[in-house]
């Protein structure tokens, strides 16, 4: 149990997919214009996250890993390579299902989320996760713990940017710097600020 | 090359960069930009991909209903990043080990998907690729220049060679710490968007809000 609650602390926060890897900046600066929409766009990263990884990790241990076939009867067989389009296809699919699922059963969370949804399947920062997961070699409930924890850092990340940028309207920025630059240097302030962080040891 | 070539492959340079203007394929810019080995490395990937999936998405482009669009691209991308990492891994691994998940990410660059919805879908095969070498040369020229003040200035070498002898082996140079953080990439693109727009004032973007003048006499 406390194993979980410090892979779940730290994905979060020593190890934020946004500002510390880097994952889904795309989108991070793109649509982090007004709070509400960030909170939208991250409820759906944690939702999507807390779902793939699990599922990536079931395809990787019973079909993928060097000799996770040996319940077919054939123990030499290493798909590992075919990673990549597998994990892809599967946030595709599954981000459709879910698309489906919403709009069938939860109609408000459905219209709430809009767009973001079928933009989630090329965010970085979900097949990101599904790689790190794979390369960190985690158990099923290490990456259903992951995937929530990775999705809520990035939900807060993308929340607190949305946040700083709706202040950031109303200041006197250089001509060459409005919009781009300067979101640019605001995350690079509060990447400095996760670092503080990351010292520290669970 | 005639005028329409050249302005295909020149334009994603400066004038409608991928990074700077796009707000494409950011992520990676950022994560791998430590050295300049890396940076070269995930250039040269990335250029690869984009060109040869532009050229072969390009190419069936007539043939495929547009509603499974999206994910018949998707297919050919991963196909073609699943390649190179498997070239990356037996050449050079050392470095594939270093770029770590990023390769795989490739996938999901926006620049490749970008790039073949909005150009090698209505293009022949033939400019769409060299429109994909622009963009991906575009992309290159944003990180090789990140690559390179990282790694002059937070170690003082290049492509592992010592320019600054630094203190620590008995030279002059005090290493920039922070140039090897994640938080310096942000500052350096940043201060580069500063730079690009200052001078090509097309790109600088509208303000939300304008300041209202105070009058000299209010001030007063």
């Amino acid at each position: 149990m406390e194993g979980y609650i410090s892979l779940f602390v730290k994905a979060i926060f020593v190890e934020n997919l946004a500002l510390s890897f880097f994952l889904g900046m795309c989108t991070f600066m793109a649509v982090s214009k007004q709070v509400g929409t960030a909170i939208g766009l991250g409820a759906a990263v944690i939702l999507v996250q807390g779902i793939t990884i699990p599922a990536n990790n079931l395809l990787f241990q019973y079909l993928l890993n060097d000799g996770a076939l040996a319940w077919m009867g054939l123990p030499d067989v290493d798909l590992s390579f075919l990673g990549l389009i597998c994990y892809i296809g599967v946030i595709a699919a599954m981000v459709q299902i879910l698309e489906m699922v919403l709009d069938k059963y939860f109609p408000a969370l459905y219209n709430a989320l809009g767009v973001f949804l079928p933009l989630i399947t090329v965010n970085c920062a979900i097949l990101g996760g599904s790689l790190f997961m794979v390369e960190r070699d985690y158990n099923f409930g290490e990456s259903v713990v992951y995937g929530v924890g990775s999705g809520a850092g990035w939900a807060l990340a993308i929340v607190a940017l949305a946040g700083i940028r709706e202040k950031l309207k109303y200041s006197d920025v250089p001509g060459g710097l409005q919009g781009l630059g300067i979101t640019f240097i605001t995350a690079g302030l509060m990447s400095l600020g996760f670092m503080a962080f990351s010292g520290i040891q669970l | 090359m005639d005028a329409e070539t050249k302005k295909v492959v020149y334009d994603p340079l400066v004038d409608n960069n991928p990074i700077t203007l796009q707000i494409l394929g950011i992520c990676s810019a950022l994560a791998v930009t430590t050295t300049l080995a890396a940076s070269l490395l995930m250039c040269l990937a990335l250029t690869v991909v984009v060109a040869c999936s532009n050229a072969s998405i390009s190419m069936i482009r007539q043939h495929v209903p547009s509603s499974i669009r999206i994910i018949v691209q998707m297919t050919i991308i991963a196909a073609l990043v699943i390649i190179v990492d498997q070239l990356l891994k037996a050449f050079a691994y050392d470095i594939a080990k270093t770029l770590s998940v990023f390769v795989g990410l490739i996938i999901t660059n926006c620049i490749v998907l970008g790039r073949a919805e909005a150009f090698a879908m209505k293009n022949p095969p033939m400019i769409s690729m060299l429109d994909g070498l622009g963009n991906g040369l575009g992309y290159s020229l944003v990180l090789i220049l990140v690559g390179t003040v990282r790694e002059l200035f937070g170690s003082g070498t290049l492509l592992g060679y010592t320019i600054l002898p630094s203190v620590n082996d008995g030279g002059w140079y005090y290493t920039n710490g922070m140039m090897l953080l994640p938080p310096s990439a942000f500052f350096i693109i940043g201060l580069m968007i500063w730079g690009i727009r200052t001078w090509k004032s097309a790109q600088v973007e509208k303000a939300d809000y304008e300041i209202q003048q105070a009058h000299h006499s209010e001030v007063v």
